[in-house]
């Protein structure tokens, strides 16, 4: 009896142990750096505008945190992996970053989830596009939040594919996530008895389109898919339009189209586009509020890179205030055992190689007659329920998932 | 269909053309530093920001008062010019007498202070110009669909750009700025403003980078960064034509659209490199450039 009394407290002695050790908070303070691309191509779907959804979050939040103070530090990584690790290194090693947000070219974030998987440290990724992030390039340090290439090639590539457009023409943009573009897509048509006929790498970033749109013409392909982004997405558009790409029967897909993208182009040349998105402002009472709310503060209408920093920052604070550590496996555990349900996603969860799986949208662009103002762009055509829209563990090459 | 190297000739046809009509921008920025370096030996990095101001000036312009493509083809390159001007006469002035370095470090400072308070107020995904009426539709040449607009660009360019060559190297104005710039003490004896034709020459210069950027706003994304990238292109281009030579400058532009088109269709991922690539060799077996005087 009193052995086994002496074993139960001992037990429960080193549990408060373990526990104390764990539950605290580093230097009183949790203090999170916003890492984008500032002033680049990809500025306006994230960018300053993300810093100030975080703040929204870090306010709504209440500024602190089981009494420690939330700093933020933000930076601009001008999409350079090089400028980016200099930057992550020197705020885990030298300035106690606990988190770091943002995170929006793909190859930005894939040299950044290095340096916090080496620091132990934690990156919620919410800008990139690359699906693997979450794949060949997993650590327990991250969480990729928003959306990845895999839904955005299952979302418009199988729409396209199964209403006819079997004969594939790529053009991609010629770095990491772009060519996880690619092979997302190439496998969806190929799955869907469709065929790439060519896929065509082009310098990041591009200002003239035409030799391209040429080379797409005479390719002879039914559909004509982009695996770009940002102001390569837009000039790649505009410039099909001049050459009467579709009027010649092709059909144009753009497989990366942010709100803003498409807010630059306006609905008369982007009407009838199909894409694919993780949110979108104008769904529901939800979104709306919160959008109103990001709208007085920024004068634009948020893409789903804005709400997803704010609903992943929201995310982290309430894991670090439930579990009282900033510790990031701690953090990391407690908010994959908490479904997500707020503004951003409805039973969003996050799986153990960090993708935060929820439901997506196959959203078309509004014709001029739809469209009541500047910020109404997007019909939803469906919703792709979150299992179906990302890659399946049972396919992942994840050494999270795969060394179990 | 005839092939070379696995492309249908159809499609290089296509290209070349292609690669004229890209030639053509660079044709005419290249012209622009080259008339700045040449004359008045500035080497002037804020050109790209002040093509983008063109543009930007372009879209304002449109959206504010409502004025039209044409008009802007004049205004434009105008108010552009004046901004040149004030840059020449309140900074570059002060530097004259000083090592080129510094007026390209000046320069390249006003471009970034140019481009970032755009940025801050207009963004960066671009603001939309609608094509102008007359330019909508194209011709089906048989081997691509050629848009009007395309064939007005390299007209146009083409014209300013010979434009510009006859006037420096034939005129009698042209003699006053060569000779000016060469020994500015005895033109002044003659009674000649120096200062003035300095402050001109350099105006005029960035009058032809913002022409380019009123040409570009109906078919590129007009935004703040829209020159940043285009700019270290055109001068790997007056490098190669040789610093200073207006006809080099002209013709190693058409000449480079016409490299980077063709490797678009070979190599495309080399797209932004095969300029460089061609910089480094003619800089190894002829400093001077292609058409530069021996130094």
């Amino acid at each position: 009896m009193t052995i086994m009394k002496k074993l139960l407290t001992s037990a429960i002695a080193s549990t408060m142990l373990v526990g104390g050790v764990q539950a605290e908070i580093s230097d009183k303070a949790v203090k999170i750096g916003y890492l984008a691309d500032m002033s680049g191509t990809y500025r306006d779907l994230a960018g300053p505008n993300g810093e100030v959804a975080l703040k929204m979050a870090i306010e709504d939040f209440g500024g602190e945190v089981n009494g420690a103070k939330i700093e933020v530090v933000s930076a601009d990584d001008r999409n350079s992996p090089d400028v980016a690790s200099s930057t992550v290194r020197r705020w885990v090693e030298n300035e106690n970053v606990d988190l770091v947000a943002g995170l929006v070219a793909s190859s930005v974030s894939i040299a950044v989830t290095d340096i916090l998987e080496q620091n132990d440290r934690l990156g919620i990724v919410s800008g990139s596009a690359a699906s693997s992030i979450t794949n060949e390039h997993c650590t327990p340090n991250h969480i990729h939040y928003v959306y990845d290439t895999y839904p955005l090639a299952n979302g418009t590539a199988s729409a396209v594919v199964k209403e006819g457009g079997k004969e594939w023409f790529i053009l991609t943009a010629d770095y990491a996530f772009g060519h996880a573009l690619e092979a997302d897509v190439t496998k969806v048509v190929e799955e869907n008895g469709g065929k790439v006929l060519q896929a065509v790498r082009h310098p990041f970033p591009t200002s003239d389109f035409s030799s391209y749109i040429l080379q797409a013409q005479s390719s002879g392909a039914d559909v004509v898919a982009l695996a770009n982004a940002g102001a390569d997405t837009t000039n790649a558009i505009t410039t099909a339009g001049e050459f009467g790409l579709t009027q010649s029967g092709q059909t144009l897909a753009a497989l990366l189209l942010f709100l803003t993208d498409v807010h630059a182009l306006g609905v008369e040349s982007a009407q009838g586009i199909q894409l694919t998105t993780g949110w979108y402002w104008d769904m529901n009472d939800d979104t709306r509020e919160w959008a109103d709310r990001f709208y007085e503060r920024t004068n634009v209408r948020p893409t789903m890179v804005h709400a997803g920093i704010y609903s992943s920052t929201m995310q982290y604070l309430n894991a670090v205030k439930a579990t009282g550590s900033d510790d990031a496996q701690t953090v990391r555990k407690q908010m994959m055992e908490t479904p997500i349900n707020d503004m951003f996603a409805t039973n969003g969860k996050i799986r153990e190689d960090g993708r935060m799986v929820h439901d997506m949208y196959l959203a078309e662009v509004k014709t001029p007659e739809e469209s009541e103002n500047e910020w109404d762009l997007y019909k939803i055509v469906r919703t792709i329920p979150g299992d179906e829209a990302y890659r399946p563990l049972s396919e992942s090459k994840c050494p999270l998932v795969t060394s179990k | 269909m005839d092939m070379i190297l696995g492309v249908p000739i159809a499609v290089l046809a296509g290209q070349l053309l292609l690669g004229v009509i890209n030639g053509a921008f660079y044709a005419l920025l290249s012209l622009g530093l080259a008339v700045i370096f040449g004359l008045l030996k500035i080497i002037n990095f804020a050109h790209g920001a002040l093509y983008m101001l063109g543009a930007l000036t372009t879209v304002v312009m449109f959206d504010a008062f409502g004025v039209n493509y044409w008009v802007s083809l004049f205004l434009a390159p105008i108010l552009v010019g004046f901004v040149g001007v004030l840059i020449e006469y309140f900074l570059l002035r002060r530097i004259a007498h000083e090592d080129h370095i510094y007026s390209l470090l000046l320069t390249f400072g006003v471009a970034l202070v140019i481009q970032g308070v755009l940025t801050n107020i207009y963004g960066v995904s671009g603001l939309r110009y609608s094509m102008p009426d007359v330019f909508r539709g194209g011709v089906n040449l048989g081997f691509m669909f050629l848009p009007y607009y395309r064939a007005w660009v390299i007209v146009i360019a083409l014209l300013v750009c010979f434009g510009t060559w006859f006037m420096i190297e034939k005129t009698k104005l042209g003699s006053y700025l060569r000779a000016g710039t060469e020994d500015s003490q005895l033109m002044q004896g003659f009674g000649i403003n120096v200062p003035l034709l300095v402050s001109l020459t350099y105006g005029f210069g960035v009058m032809l980078a913002a022409f380019a950027g009123v040409l570009a706003a109906p078919i590129y994304s007009v935004s703040p960064v829209m020159g940043g990238n285009l700019l270290i292109v055109v001068f790997a281009v007056v490098v190669i034509g040789g610093m200073g030579s207006i006809a080099g400058a002209v013709i190693t532009g058409l000449l480079m659209g016409v490299i980077e088109g063709f490797t678009k269709v070979f190599y495309p991922e080399g797209a932004s490199a095969v300029i460089f690539l061609v910089m480094v060799i003619v800089l190894l077996i002829r400093p001077s450039g292609l058409f530069g005087k021996e130094a």
